[in-house]
């Protein structure tokens, strides 16, 4: 049967049909819909765990205990999971252990752009890429074999056009895969100096056989059509190829770690002009610039941003297309912003008023530090909201610190700002940290997380007590409060910023996307009341719009949630009636 | 048609999505090859979006690039704007009426736009609609995007038959009576 499948969809698919019984991840934009879609089949476990590295080590845990265990992450996630990734190189698997990363050039919803194969390189894991849903399916069920048959993890590696394209797939029967036998062996598992020692001696065995193995394995292939033009490539690029030179010969690489030397010499001899075509770093290039063959690369060829067929006609063709941009520069741009009814949106109107300097985080939230609100000075990485505001307190102490305030979602607290807290309390800082708890990992499109009391598959469960949380590390001054109660929530934060010691606000209301969300409906502005004084145009809400002479609400994307109707100082704003 | 390069552009939150994994499957059911393109994450916030749809005996590349597209539905006006170079010189661009203003015209940086239909009708074959007004009165305004997949059926002159099933393999069953009658309200609005 085919179906047409998203990258995503297309890997749970393939670990289902490899007979995988175990999945865990932590959201992260594009790899989310892979665990979503495996959580559908009811023949794996699988669940949201409270960060990458935590998720490495449950898939690793299942796979020494004989099961067949994925892993799913974006590519700053592998940086979490890193630690563990290159310990389970030297101890190998039982059950076959495949990783996913998904990498994002070109930034669409991520801090860096960051190129995963060189992890694969420095921990010594073999690694895949497929360039469609079909390879995405075809190459995790191989990506499983290769892991058994050479005791190791296995990444593959997927990028956003990957991941987040669908095409057709030819679905197959799944694999009657049997649990492995678990045995106890202390030299394999337990990675202390004198075993761990002798296992790296097995690791370079094992790449020696993978080098080989990468140039047998049929991963790789020639397409020869001339012997004028060769191009190297992979993944997504190797899709751009086709389209731009479709008269070029191409050696199209699946398995990107270790790379198929011979194949490359045999290929590089049979073409006039070798071109190597990949996104973001020349990961190929290097390797073979350094086995002494002439390529084209990097010096034509941008080390940013994603490629298109387009770009590789006007840099490797000489190409030139039509544009009419020019005509196109007054079109003002739309960038994103938070939602009518964000709970977000309260907090940020309270901390701008206040002239506050935001230490900030990943997520919805992050927006924050767009215009209208402009509300956020520092975001970094997941998590890194709390440490950072401890460390500008410590350069710059307590008058600084008094202005100053961390802000991180629910799900990043549980991630990996708890230990950022625990670091403050310790070492005696005294910051204010708010934890916007709206009840569910937003941005990544609502995944339950453990302080929503609902697993992957919405099945009730315990549900971790932030308040309880942070009291338990030793914050005294931890306080719940209504972002929309502005009043409130300003008093709060005063109290909290200028009290020596550190503390917590809660900042709760559930995210407006949420079904069980329900506000009154949409709102309008009675002009007659209206003094244009635009105080309601500060909470930057994409309903208010500004027609002519007057502002009005724009009634298909206002859900009532009446936040501006509490900053209005006229009492102008009122339910509109149908 | 032997080949079709589509754009939807929209303002996340407006259903793109939805109505690019319809088409995806229309064109699975006509037996081609086809790529859906679409980025989540971000830009699901308000902010501008694109999904790219394209079929044909191969599709390799899932990206439609400059003046290569046969067919541009755009759900927002100045997204019309914004999309409108994609268009090869015999395309066609269906155009929802309905605004949204962007931020930078919120924050009243820059100004929306004048008469957007009137530039793009001077240079492009433009069919316009007030897409969310037919939606309402279908039922829910959550419809518009299926009224525009209504128009572009007739447009691109697809059986109307393999749009319906598309629709009820995709959209959840207790909307779809409201999104079947916008549908045909859509595909009988240009005759």
């Amino acid at each position: 049967m085919k179906k047409l499948m998203l990258g995503n969809e297309a890997v749970a698919r393939g670990a289902y049909e490899a007979g995988c019984s175990v999945a865990a991840a932590y959201p992260g934009t594009p790899s989310t819909e892979i665990t979503e879609y495996i959580s559908k089949y009811d023949e794996i476990y699988s669940e949201w765990a409270p960060n990458e590295k935590v998720a490495l080590e449950v898939a690793i845990g299942s796979s020494i205990g004989g099961a067949r265990a994925i892993c799913s992450m974006k590519h700053v996630g592998l940086n979490v999971a890193a630690d563990p990734l290159f310990t389970v190189s030297y101890t190998g698997v039982n059950g076959g252990l495949v990783i996913m990363v998904a990498d994002d050039p070109g930034m669409h919803s991520s801090q860096n752009e960051q190129d995963s194969r060189f992890y694969a390189r420095s921990s010594k894991v073999p690694m895949l890429e497929p360039s469609d849903s079909q390879e995405c399916k075809d190459f995790v069920k191989q990506a499983f074999t290769i892991s058994e048959t050479f005791d190791c993890p296995v990444i593959v590696r997927l990028s956003t056009r990957v991941s987040h394209s669908q095409s057709v797939v030819e679905l197959s029967d799944k694999e009657d895969y049997k649990l492995k036998q678990y045995s106890k062996d202390a030299s394999k598992y337990v990675m202390m100096p004198a075993m761990a020692r002798k296992r790296h001696v097995e690791v370079e065995k094992r790449m020696t056989a993978l080098r080989k193995f990468s140039n047998e394995s049929g991963l790789n292939k020639i397409e020869m059509i001339s012997n004028d033009i060769g191009v190297i490539t992979s993944g997504i690029s190797y899709q751009y190829v086709k389209e731009a030179i479709p008269d070029a010969s191409v050696l199209k690489i699946g398995m990107v770690h270790p790379i198929p030397e011979k194949l490359i010499e045999e290929f590089a001899s049979k073409v006039k002009t070798l071109y190597v075509v990949e996104e973001l770093e020349p990961f190929f290039e290097n390797q073979i610039k350094k086995m002494g063959i002439k390529v084209i690369g990097k010096e034509k060829l941008p080390i940013t941003g994603e490629y298109s067929a387009q770009l590789l006609a006007e840099k490797l063709r000489d190409k030139k297309f039509d544009s009419n941009e020019a005509s196109n520069n007054a079109v003002p741009v739309r960038p994103p912003v938070m939602c009518p009814g964000c709970p977000h949106r309260g907090m940020f109107y309270v901390l701008k008023k206040m002239g506050l300097t935001v230490s900030g985080d990943i997520g919805c939230y992050t927006l924050g530090a767009l215009p209208p609100n402009e509300a956020m000075d520092i975001c970094v990485c997941m998590g890194a909201s709390i440490g950072i505001a401890h460390g500008l307190e410590k350069a710059r102490g307590t008058e600084f610190r008094k202005k100053t305030v961390a802000v991180i979602g629910d799900s990043t607290f549980i991630h990996s700002g708890i230990t950022g807290l625990i670091d403050i309390v310790y070492n005696k800082g005294n910051s204010t940290v708010i934890i916007l708890d709206n009840s569910i990992t937003g941005m990544t499109g609502h995944q339950q997380n453990p302080t929503t009391g609902f697993t992957i598959k919405g099945e009730p469960t315990k549900q971790v007590d932030l308040e309880l949380l942070c009291k338990s590390v030793g914050v005294d001054r931890v306080t719940v409060v209504d972002p929309f109660d502005i009043k409130e929530f300003e008093k709060v934060v005063k109290a909290e910023i200028d009290a020596d010691e550190p503390s917590v606000i809660i900042s709760q209301r559930p995210c407006a996307l949420l079904k069980y969300v329900k506000y009154e409906g949409s709102h309008r502005i009675v002009q007659d009341k209206c003094k244009k004084c635009r105080m309601c145009m500060k909470i930057g809400c994409p309903a208010i719009v500004e027609k002519g002479d007057h502002l009005e609400i724009n009634p298909a994307l206002c859900v009532g949630c009446k936040l501006c109707t509490k900053i209005c100082g006229f009492g102008a704003i009122e339910r509109a009636g149908e | 048609m032997k080949k079709l390069n589509l754009l939807i552009v929209g303002v996340g939150g407006q259903g793109t999505l939805l109505a690019s994994r319809i088409l995806g499957t229309v064109a699975l059911k006509l037996n081609f090859d086809v790529k859906v393109s679409e980025v989540h994450g971000m830009s699901q916030r308000g902010g501008s979006v694109v999904t790219y749809v394209k079929y044909g005996e191969k599709v390799y590349s899932p990206l439609i690039e400059k003046g290569e597209a046969d067919l541009i539905i755009a759900f927002e006006q100045l997204e019309a704007l914004r999309w409108v170079e994609y268009l090869n010189k015999e395309g066609k661009m269906i155009v929802n009426e309905q605004e949204i203003d962007p931020m930078p015209v919120i924050t009243g940086k820059v100004k929306y736009p004048e008469k957007i239909l009137e530039t793009l009708k001077a240079s492009y074959r433009i069919y316009s609609l007030d897409a969310l007004k037919i939606a309402k009165e279908c039922g829910t305004i959550k419809a518009v995007n299926i009224v525009l997949l209504g128009v572009m059926a007739k447009l691109a002159g697809i059986d109307k038959n393999i749009f319906l099933e598309a629709i009820n393999e995709v959209v959840p069953a207790k909307v779809l009576d409201v999104n079947i009658k916008a549908f045909e309200e859509g595909y009988n609005y240009h005759n």
